[in-house]
């Protein structure tokens, strides 16, 4: 499955919503991703491409949207 | 180590619903319990002011202790919402608790200043005798001031919690702290003078619901215990959404974490001493079996303390 996929499935299964966001929509202010959801999304994304996501990268603006959480993964891989 | 010999709490007389609230911050009915788990918190009364509350909590710890003010040793008092620059509260509480001597050291941090007060006071304690740490808030007056913001009106509560930390016996032995600080977070969370409170809530879930866990596991590693052993957390009340997070990142039944936060709100600095006030009090807690407490905040701060009851 392809990146973009696969953290589109991450979001969908956080959100608990069969949520299609465009690439650049912010999940936050969309109500996709609520507060208390982003740290689970952030634990998920680690363990599916395998990545230690640093607390100095915890920032919520890189998660913001699919294409940002794809930049961020490419940029750790 | 030192000895946690007793707790006290004041809470103001003024209920604050939510209903009270969801109008100001233009919010639905129910949205606030489901953002924060917040049923109510209490309102100090115009005029009441930090240490009015701190010495109220300060004289219940001292009376369940069962000891005078004239025994303490110090007084450290964490407050992010106190009235002056300086001096800061501390001096005052101890003039109010008829004390002219004893150093009374101010600890200007938010939400986590109770727990790392209790961290330094057992370091302190046989130096200086017995330590009275109290937590004290009016954060009500600062999320209040215009322009209102939604997700921080909604949270905040005023109130004080104390705990008496002695050199000898009390009621659970404190065994190791973990304390930590991260200031590239710093604009995260902060009151600036003269400003309302400005919070990025995102963010600070986002760290907090890592590094809590984590300063609490590390604390518990380090002295051969694990959360399964543990009896009872007593956290920081920020948001019962948050205490939950813990609980599911540390597998540890939800039924061990004290929530005091339904009915006080976030009191900042003051509610892990609250909520320890009203557990230590409500439940049946066991020797031998460890009690972990925690706190996250402004700055970031964070860290957690291991006691063991007697």
């Amino acid at each position: 499955m392809e990146r973009r996929a696969k953290i589109l499935e991450i979001v969908r299964g956080i959100s608990k919503r069969d949520a299609n966001p465009a690439p650049d929509q912010s999940l936050f202010e969309s109500g996709i991703v609520d507060s208390f959801a982003l740290p689970d999304m952030v634990a998920a994304l680690e363990r599916e491409f395998s990545i230690s996501i640093p607390d100095s990268d915890l920032m919520p603006r890189k998660f913001e949207t699919i294409e940002r959480i794809e930049a961020y993964i490419q940029g750790r891989l | 180590m030192a000895w946690i010999k007793a707790f006290g709490s004041y809470l103001p007389q003024r209920v604050v619903p939510n209903a009270e609230l969801e109008a100001l911050a233009g919010v639905e009915p129910g949205w606030i319990v489901k953002a924060s788990g917040i049923e109510e918190r209490r309102f100090a009364a115009d005029g009441e002011t930090v240490v009015d509350l701190a010495l109220r909590a300060a004289q219940d710890c001292l009376a369940a202790a069962e000891m005078e003010p004239s025994q303490l040793g110090m007084l450290i008092l964490a407050s992010g919402s106190a009235e002056r620059q300086f001096p800061g509260p501390a001096a005052s509480l101890a003039h109010r608790l008829g004390l002219s001597s004893a150093p009374a050291l101010d600890l200007p941090v938010a939400s986590a200043g109770s727990l790392i007060a209790m961290s330094l006071a057992s370091r302190l304690a046989d130096a200086h005798g017995h330590i009275l740490v109290v937590g004290a808030e009016i954060v009500s007056r600062v999320v209040l001031r215009p322009p209102v913001d939604r997700d921080t009106v909604i949270l905040f509560g005023d109130g004080a919690g104390a705990c008496l930390i002695s050199p000898d016996a009390g009621l659970a032995r404190i065994l190791d702290y973990v304390l930590y600080t991260d200031g590239s977070f710093a604009d995260s969370l902060r009151l600036d003078y003269r400003q309302p409170l400005a919070m990025d809530g995102r963010t600070v879930i986002l760290q907090a619901a890592r590094k809590i866990p984590r300063a609490i596991q590390e604390l518990l590693k380090r002295n051969s215990r694990s959360a399964s052993e543990v009896q009872s957390f007593i956290l920081h009340q920020a948001n019962l959404n948050l205490i939950l997070k813990v609980a599911q990142a540390l597998q540890v039944s939800e039924s061990k974490f004290c929530a005091t936060v339904r009915r006080h709100g976030n009191t900042s600095s003051a509610s892990m001493l609250l909520a320890a006030a009203e557990c230590w009090r409500d439940e049946a807690l066991q020797p031998g079996l460890p009690v972990v407490f925690g706190a996250f905040g402004a700055g970031f701060h964070w860290g957690a303390l291991l006691a063991l009851p007697a």
